[in-house]
């Protein structure tokens, strides 16, 4: 049990009142890097990143260098794949110049991984009530939703980062055993390498800004993963628009993980595409109205 | 210095915090006193800048909150023991809040061990008693050192020995020449800290004053008599222009006549008095008088003898 004795100790000023400047973004950094840091749903989600893009990229390539054998050259009487020579069918080109979007696979489920950390960084605030002691302390919301974005952002490329850097090498490791040696050196490689990571932090900043209009993690999470999954899954089912409108590529386009993928995939897919960096800017165009609009609210609304 | 000038704030068609204007002052706890429901957080969120007013400002040293340099210099506020993150320490709870006032690391261990929990400092609150939460918040509340502090419903929940430490507390904070802004709905714990008072009832301010003053203006003093000839001295306090409650264990509660008027009376006319002593009126009593009509919702207890007991206030 604390004495009041032990209140008087601190009287007096322990804590200079009045140091020059203001409680700012720095601050409110620091401190939101603390947050982030401090709970375990933060590891869970990265570690469970790293693992799911890491892991399917493994299983991707083994099941194209599994492809690989059965095209070219088939099986020895042993079981063993014949090393490959000289010579290479159009499918087996193909899949050499897919090689880095082949070990990147991963990101298309990571992606539904990396909305729940991100809509959890601002949704979490509000279903502890910790919002409430964050805005008393930092009541300048305007900081605060910025220094919170930052530092999500930040911790979700830099993982992001890392996992897509993982799963390219150890990917191109097993393709490497069919002599696909694609390295950071060709193409659009290096490019789509970090745009994985890239990738990774824009799905999470577009879900951190659902989230800050929903403020609830579960509603979050699931508009996330419907505007990033679901769009894209019902784009693949429905009829396209009547002929004689526009094509239904020029729709697909703009579909909002169509246009994001084109940064990772190290060749272009059709020519109805965008461009990597344009469907980029576009993915970064819809991430930004979610955050936009979550500030908006962030700043009206009561807490 | 908090200031609130007319405030309001509506939801829809409720009006939550009706024009309300208050001061409270420095160097004392001021008692924010009310029924449930009567607009005590709201008011209390609409100065911390949680909530918007619909109109009216309230100010703290003359600004807003998020107008002030350093914020949780000037004001700390425990709203809500469980307004913070479960999965994290208590540690790393008080950490994240100082590092956003550039209050240095080491303020977390002072203020840990000031609320008595530095052992648990690196346990997750999730697992925490109400009255741990309470001290957490109530440590948050005093990190950056500041002038003026905000408790709203510190001692909810609490058990006794939580209930005097909070209050030592809060004592010691004013003496210090802090300002102490203080919210609860029980009338006999404010009695006990409070030096002044405001009082409101949905929504309205329906006094604000020194704790004395308030029981004094608002209720009427007693005189409580023990005496084995009831009848007798009844009708002879009736006569001088008294009214007499009987409170049943054969004492009287005699309103109107100060206690040497009750002594001399019995005096001249040769009745035996075992006990007389003045009924000081409680800040229930008080209190219930003046919010009687501004509960927002009456229980609508039947009426009994027992409810007699409760209005004649507790001998001082």
């Amino acid at each position: 049990m604390a004495s009041v004795a032990a209140h008087e100790k601190l009287v007096g000023g322990v804590v200079a009142h009045h140091p020059p400047g203001r409680a700012g973004f720095g601050g409110a950094v620091r401190s939101e890097f603390t947050k982030i840091r401090s709970v375990r749903s933060t590891y869970w989600t990265l570690i469970a990143l790293f693992i799911i893009v890491v892991g399917f990229g493994i299983l991707f390539s083994w099941g194209q260098t599994m492809r690989l054998a059965s095209i070219s050259h088939g099986f020895t009487p042993g079981g063993q794949p014949v090393p490959p020579h000289n010579f290479l069918t159009a499918q087996e080109a193909q899949i050499r110049s897919h090689a880095a979007s082949v070990s990147l696979f991963g990101l298309l489920i990571g992606q539904l991984i990396i909305t729940v950390l991100g809509a959890l960084t601002i949704t979490a605030e509000y279903s502890t009530g910790m919002i409430r002691t964050s805005l008393a302390t930092m009541p300048r919301r305007g900081t605060l939703f910025a220094a919170k974005a930052a530092v999500f952002g930040f911790v979700a490329l830099v993982t992001g980062l890392v996992t897509s850097f993982v799963a390219f090498f150890i990917g191109q490791a097993i393709l490497s055993s069919w002599h696909v040696n694609t390295t950071l050196g060709h193409p659009g490689v290096l490019r789509a390498v970090i745009g994985g990571g890239l990738f990774i932090a824009v799905c999470g900043l577009l879900s951190f800004g659902i989230g800050a209009m929903l403020r609830h993690s579960a509603g979050a999470i699931g508009a996330s993963i419907g505007v990033l999954f679901v769009v894209w899954i019902l784009s693949n089912f429905l009829p396209g628009p009547p002929s004689g409108w526009f094509g239904q590529a020029d729709i697909d386009k703009w579909i909002p993980l169509d246009a994001g993928s084109r940064i990772w995939l190290s060749q272009q897919i059709g020519i109805h595409q965008f461009s990597p960096w344009i469907g980029f800017a576009v993915f970064c165009a819809y991430a930004a109205a979610a955050i936009i609009g979550g500030l908006i609210l962030f700043l009206r609304r009561d807490a | 210095m908090i200031e609130a000038r007319g405030l309001t704030k509506r939801y829809g068609d409720t009006v939550a915090v009706d024009n309300l204007s208050f001061a409270v002052e420095p160097g004392r706890i001021t008692g924010f006193l009310g029924p449930n429901g009567a607009g005590k957080t709201t008011t209390m969120r609409m100065i911390l800048g949680l909530d918007r007013p619909t109109s009216g400002t309230v100010t703290i040293n003359g600004k807003r909150l998020s107008q002030l340099a350093w914020p949780m210099r000037e004001v700390g506020a425990l709203i809500d023991a469980k307004a913070v993150h479960g999965g994290r320490s208590a540690y790393n709870h008080l950490l994240c809040l100082a590092q956003t006032n550039n209050l240095p690391a080491r303020r977390v261990g002072e203020v840990l061990g000031l609320v008595g929990l530095s052992e648990v400092a690196k346990k997750r609150t999730k697992g925490f008693s109400l009255g741990m939460g309470q001290r957490l918040g109530i440590a948050a509340a005093l990190l950056g050192d500041p002038a003026i502090l905000m408790f709203d419903e510190p001692v909810n929940g609490l058990d006794p020995e939580g209930i005097l430490w909070i209050r030592n507390l809060m004592k010691a904070l004013a003496a210090e020449g802090r300002t102490v802004f203080v919210s609860s709905h029980l009338m006999s714990e404010m009695e006990n800290t409070a030096d002044t008072l405001i009082v409101i009832g949905r929504g309205k301010l329906i006094a604000q004053s020194t704790v004395a003053e308030f029981i004094a203006a608002n209720s009427q003093q007693s005189v409580r008599v023990v005496t084995p000839d009831i009848s007798a001295l009844t009708a002879l306090v009736t006569a001088a222009g008294a009214t007499v409650r009987d409170d049943r264990d054969g004492k009287l509660v005699v309103l109107g006549l100060t206690p040497a008027q009750v002594g001399d009376l019995a005096f001249e006319h040769r009745i035996r008095l075992h006990e007389l002593a003045p009924a000081h009126a409680s800040l229930e009593q008080a209190f219930m008088e003046l919010t009687a009509s501004s509960v927002e919702f009456h229980a609508g207890l039947p009426a009994s003898p027992d409810t007699d007991a409760l209005t004649a206030g507790r001998v001082g």
